[in-house]
């Protein structure tokens, strides 16, 4: 049967949303326990939150200084040693899931299933390749640990439950590399919506012109309380910071409302926001790619049109 | 110091790609090729670091049929001093290249290994993580800032929460992200030039490669379409479609 280890993700002593989607998937495979390993230098209060999670069986955490910064070199051997008796894996499909999730893999020496969006049966589950033009069912092989980590904008988190798991402090006697050191990490604070997890998304492209311009974009985006994204041709231009970029090389997002201005609708954006809600796009070019996955379209400068409906919304 | 580079093969970017009515792939025949974006980025950044006296040769590596000679000259002409062919029919998934690579390494004993952080066909983003495992070397991945000294490197990385800052002892492996350089074109001459540089090809059976321990990919199938959408003439239509949709 089977037995699953989800990897939890946080960030500044708090659990990030990807884990209880992880958890979503972990109970779609179904099986005898889904338990969640903490790595942390201080995991206590990131392991009180995910016992939470409706599902979850036990919660693990191993307690060690060099787990002060989420490091794939010093992370993933914990992991694989951590992994001894489970049938499955699962790590969230950020950045740091993916940084991690391979290493593991490869410490396994088994496979890993990237982005699962589906989950077919307990080694059968299906993945997008080529920007998402194109999806594939993959198979693990049934006589090892399947390693993956899982798409976000594909599975809604697991709500708490009415109890809390179990928590268990679990040492792990191995030896970690030195050879890699964290310096900094320099993040762009933000009072509004987190990206992946907003449930309103507006995003400027190219056509907003300017940084200065991208101003209009986040006022709107306050107006309806909506995170801000944007295009790599808005990033590349230096409108706004990198994490803001949505697309294949991006961010994946799955949000209600997708609003797009002066985005032309490139494939590796496109591929970013395919599973949204509903998509609107705004932009001068009637011709725009964008227009043919929108819900509703609108022609026009998006310099007249945004004003018009900050009214409209009164 | 040596910098060993990864140089995939690829569809080109710009082609969106149709899966065939049976299932069975997607349609390549007559499609372009071309070098996977993100391997561009990492010779470029090889080059780079050759010309600031950091590195002396730039080795790049392809994985695959014979007819990817051509592409390995592309990757000549860019600028690399010498190419390896690990010549194979199929495409190996993740973990057979990784495990090639750790082969050639042994070989080579190179100081860096650079490559994309994802192929933009299978988007699978863990050959480097994999590699560095195997060869139980440090790994610094989406890589958008590189500095090399003091037989370490200090890598900016991408992450979602903003840019991190790692340091990295040598040998290592990095893995390119978008931001990290613009790849240079490659001028007439040197496509000369290149046609004298040595290519090695080594075929994959001789490297003794466990190549099991794979997925089976048991069908393709197109995304799911999203219905045809509706065109509104002003804000107000806009606006009162979302109201009717329920998002505001």
């Amino acid at each position: 049967m089977s037995k699953i280890l989800v990897i939890a993700e946080h960030l500044d002593g708090k659990l990030n949303s990807a884990t209880a989607r992880v958890v979503s998937a972990a109970a779609a495979v179904g099986g005898d326990a889904i338990d969640v390993l903490v790595l942390g230098d201080a995991p206590d209060a990131i392991a009180a939150e995910a016992a939470k999670i409706e599902g979850v069986s036990r919660v693990l955490t191993v307690t060690r200084a060099e787990n002060a910064h989420m490091l794939a070199a010093t992370a993933a051997p914990q992991i694989a040693k951590a992994a001894e008796g489970y049938s499955h894996v699962f790590g969230p499909s950020t950045t740091t899931g993916k940084d991690l999730m391979p290493r593991v893999a490869a410490l396994l020496g088994v496979a890993q299933v990237s982005d699962v969006m589906t989950v077919e049966s307990s080694h059968v589950f299906t993945r997008p390749i080529y920007a998402g033009n194109a999806i594939v069912t993959v198979e693990a092989p049934t006589d090892h640990t399947v390693v993956a980590t899982i798409r976000s904008a594909s599975w809604k988190a697991a709500d708490n439950g009415d109890s809390a798991a179990p928590v268990e402090a679990l040492t792990l006697d191995i030896e970690l590399p030195a050879h890699t050191r964290f310096v900094e990490l320099k993040q762009d604070k933000s009072d509004r919506p987190d990206l992946q997890s907003a449930p309103r998304v507006v995003s400027g492209g190219r056509g907003v012109g300017s940084k200065e311009n991208f101003d209009i974009i986040y006022k709107l985006a306050d107006k309806l309380n909506a995170a801000v994204g944007a295009s790599r041709a808005a990033v590349d231009a230096g409108y706004v910071p990198n994490d803001m970029q949505v697309g294949q090389t991006g961010k994946i997002i799955a949000p209600e409302l997708y609003m797009a201005f002066g985005i032309s609708g490139a494939i590796q954006h496109l591929t970013g926001i395919k599973d949204a809600g509903t998509i609107v796009a705004i932009n001068k070019d009637a011709d725009a790619p964008i227009f043919e996955i929108a819900d509703i379209g609108l022609v026009g400068d998006l310099f007249k049109i945004i004003p018009e409906i900050e009214a409209a919304l009164g | 110091m040596k910098i060993l580079v990864g140089y995939k093969r690829v569809v080109d970017y710009n082609v969106r790609v149709q899966v065939k009515p049976d299932g069975s792939g997607v349609a390549t025949d007559g499609v372009k090729l071309s070098a996977n974006p993100f391997d561009d980025i990492a010779l470029e950044e090889a080059l780079r670091l050759r010309e600031k006296g950091v590195a002396e040769e730039v080795v790049i590596v392809g994985i695959g049929p014979a007819d990817l000679t051509a592409h390995l000259r592309n990757g000549l002409a860019m600028g690399a001093n010498r190419a390896i062919h690990v010549t194979t029919d199929g495409a190996p998934q993740p973990l057979t290249a990784a495990r090639t690579f750790l082969k050639l390494i042994e070989k080579e004993s190179p100081d860096l290994v650079i490559l994309g952080k994802q192929a933009i066909d299978d988007d699978a983003n863990q050959t480097g993580q994999m590699l560095a495992a195997l060869w139980g070397r440090p790994q610094a991945t989406f890589a958008s800032e590189l500095a090399i000294a003091d037989g370490k490197a200090t890598v900016t990385r991408e992450v979602d929460a903003g840019l991190e800052t790692i340091e990295a002892e040598l040998p290592a492996v990095i893995t390119t992200d978008l931001r990290l350089n613009e790849p240079r074109f490659i001028k007439l001459p040197d496509i000369m030039k290149a046609k004298s540089k040595p290519i090695d090809v080594i075929e994959f059976d001789s490297l003794g490669v466990d190549s099991g321990d794979h997925l089976k990919t048991a069908n393709y199938a197109p995304p799911p379409k999203r219905s045809k959408g509706e065109m509104v003439e002003d804000a107000a239509g806009l606006v009162a479609a979302l109201k009717q949709k329920g998002l505001l």
